[in-house]
């Protein structure tokens, strides 16, 4: 039932110019990106074959690379997600999904893979980048891979918050800021994980940024991993009781 | 539209049987509360196979949420709902399963085609790739809408719209359909077309159903409810309500009018009333309609008789007048 709910909403983002114009921008802006740095990485080839132990192909290209996609796309999410509960709210058929014997948690798991699946094809899309690489030069794949990864992860936790942001109003513009602002206000928290002490280090582990930092690295550390498991799934969680309480309340 | 009149007769039989049939759908005080106010008060009713129940009453009588509830889109505070010996609240997968339901606003994508709509709702429902292919050939085939296949839904007409919300409701094969106002926004032939339809699905399911227009209820359904603020003011099968109304009051016209202590003497007669222009209504026992007397007194002594009809009570004087009398108990 799940996998009937989430096609179709794959199907109804591309049903839409939606879609199409985010991926068409997301891949624009980073191909242009990924152009500046193999630029750059081709003028500092010279001085970096004298060095012992010098930074590849990968750390100079993949890596920012990846960092600016994470941007981009804490920024694109929200415009995905917030149409997936808060549409159907204020036009009625999400009564359609609550009459059909399908439970809550199938409801919600449906939409948000199917969010997921199209944020995973944009993931695939800009992977394709540096991976073209490899043609001309050797990439160290464990880093790159680690990398997708985290970028993966990361998307897969900022959809989570979107698609409960979208329960808690019928606007969906009011969901798409309050996403946005939640998700830059947990990118930016990483700043105050300077303060001394116990906060600092409490801002520093809700921080989606220094969590994300780890996988560009190349370090796979099963926290980061937990990390984001647990913000995707609280959200989750938090939909499924959000729509339970709707159905009470009005 | 041959098929309408050929129903006719043996709705009449059917209708004595659903007293015996299975009970699809049983709700038993149902209660819900918006705030302070009581939007559905402790209302309970069953539906058997082969029933229409229609339901009446003014607006915001409480007919919608009580059918958002059976639809178990909406949770009741309190009371059961039990859809084809399954409890909707305990099991709602599983109950949702006999259960079609179209809301006022049909459930549509407004960027999807009419295939695509049927199909992804038959899916939902449970039916295989290949089963919700065949039930959505089926339904198009029944509500007419073999000819808009491809087309968007949201440049359709609101007369298709709603047919196609009905097609959805029933195309998993529900044996309990929960309509809300399905011709509104019809024009007359399709509102009449959509009765037809209805009347077919109620056959060998049970229908609940809401609308405004009392004489579609009367066409469509076996028993009706009225609610008002949230209670069940009156339950009653059509059949019922038509034997016990229809041959009490007989309305006459006379040129020459008697006085009426003569009209009372007339056998049979109970009371009579004066409407006024000539014209009277007379209540009379219900086996015993003085109709020869009242000739026969009117020529012998030259009333001037020129209108004799029994006068049948419409769902509309019913309606009006357990809206007003219960008003009037408040």
């Amino acid at each position: 039932m799940i996998v009937v709910i989430t096609a179709r909403e794959l199907r109804n983002l591309f049903l839409s110019p939606l879609a199409w114009t985010l991926l068409a921008v997301v891949q624009g802006l980073l191909a242009w990106m990924f152009l500046l740095l193999v630029n750059d990485f081709r003028e500092l080839q010279g001085r970096l074959a004298s060095l012992d132990n010098a930074p590849g192909v990968t750390d100079l290209v993949a890596a920012p690379l990846f960092r600016v996609a994470a941007w981009v796309l804490l920024l694109l999410i929200p415009l995905l997600t917030m149409r997936l509960f808060s549409e159907e709210r204020r036009t009625g058929t999400l009564d359609l999904l609550l009459s059909a014997p399908v439970t809550m948690s199938e409801i919600v798991l449906g939409k948000y893979l199917g969010i997921l699946a199209f944020l995973l094809i944009v993931i695939a899309l800009i992977a394709l980048m540096p991976l073209s690489l490899a043609l001309g030069a050797t990439l160290d794949i464990g880093k790159l891979l680690a990398g997708i990864l985290g970028l993966s992860l990361l998307t897969a936790a900022a959809s989570a918050a979107g698609v409960y942001l979208s329960t808690l109003t019928t606007q969906p513009a009011v969901a798409a800021i309050a996403t946005m602002g939640l998700l830059l206000a947990l990118w930016m928290i990483d700043a105050a994980s300077t303060a001394p002490g116990v906060t600092g280090n409490l801002f520093g582990y809700f921080s989606l940024r220094r969590h994300y930092d780890a996988f560009l690295l190349g370090l796979f550390d099963s926290t980061d991993l937990v990390y984001y498991l647990l913000f995707s799934t609280a959200f989750l969680g938090l939909t499924i009781r959000r729509l339970d309480d709707l159905r009470l309340r009005d | 539209m041959q098929r309408f009149y050929n129903n006719a007769p043996c709705r009449l039989t059917l209708v004595e049987n659903i007293a015996m049939a299975e009970i699809l759908a049983q709700v038993e005080r149902l209660t819900r509360c918006y705030g302070e106010i009581r939007a559905v008060d402790e209302v309970s009713f069953t539906l058997r196979r082969g029933q229409a129940l229609g339901f009446l009453g003014p607006n915001g009588a409480g007919k919608s949420t009580t059918m958002r509830m059976l639809a178990g889109v909406l949770a009741p505070d309190a009371g059961r709902i039990i859809i084809d010996s399954v409890d909707l609240l305990d099991q709602p997968a599983q109950a949702k399963r006999s259960l079609g339901y179209l809301p006022e606003q049909p459930l549509l994508y407004r960027e999807m085609t009419v295939d695509e709509q049927l199909h992804y709702s038959a899916r939902l429902h449970g039916l295989s790739r290949t089963a919700s292919r065949q039930a959505a050939a089926d339904i198009k085939e029944r509500c007419g809408l073999t000819d808009v296949n491809r087309r968007l839904i949201g440049h359709l007409s609101k007369g298709y719209q709603q047919r196609i919300g009905i097609a959805q409701a029933v195309l998993h094969d529900p044996s309990v359909v929960v309509l809300d106002e399905p011709t509104v926004g019809l024009d007359p032939l399709q509102s009449h077309e959509i009765c037809t339809l209805i009347r077919e699905l109620s056959q060998d399911r049970g229908v609940i159903l809401s609308s405004h227009r009392l004489s579609e209820v009367q066409a469509i359904c076996t028993h009706v409810q009225i609610m008002r603020a949230g209670r069940l003011v009156y339950a009653s099968s059509l059949a019922d309500l038509e034997q016990q109304q229809q041959s009490t009051r007989l309305r006459i016209g006379l040129k020459m009018p008697p006085p009426l202590a003569r009209l009372t003497q007339l056998p049979g007669v109970e009371r009579v009333e004066a409407l006024g222009e000539g014209r009277f209504r007379l209540h009379h026992a219900a086996d015993a309609a003085p109709y020869q007397a009242l000739v026969e007194r009117a020529s012998a002594e030259n009333w001037g008789l020129w209108e004799l009809a029994p006068e049948q009570v419409s769902l509309e004087q019913i309606f009006v007048s357990f809206i007003l009398e219960s008003e009037i108990a408040e």
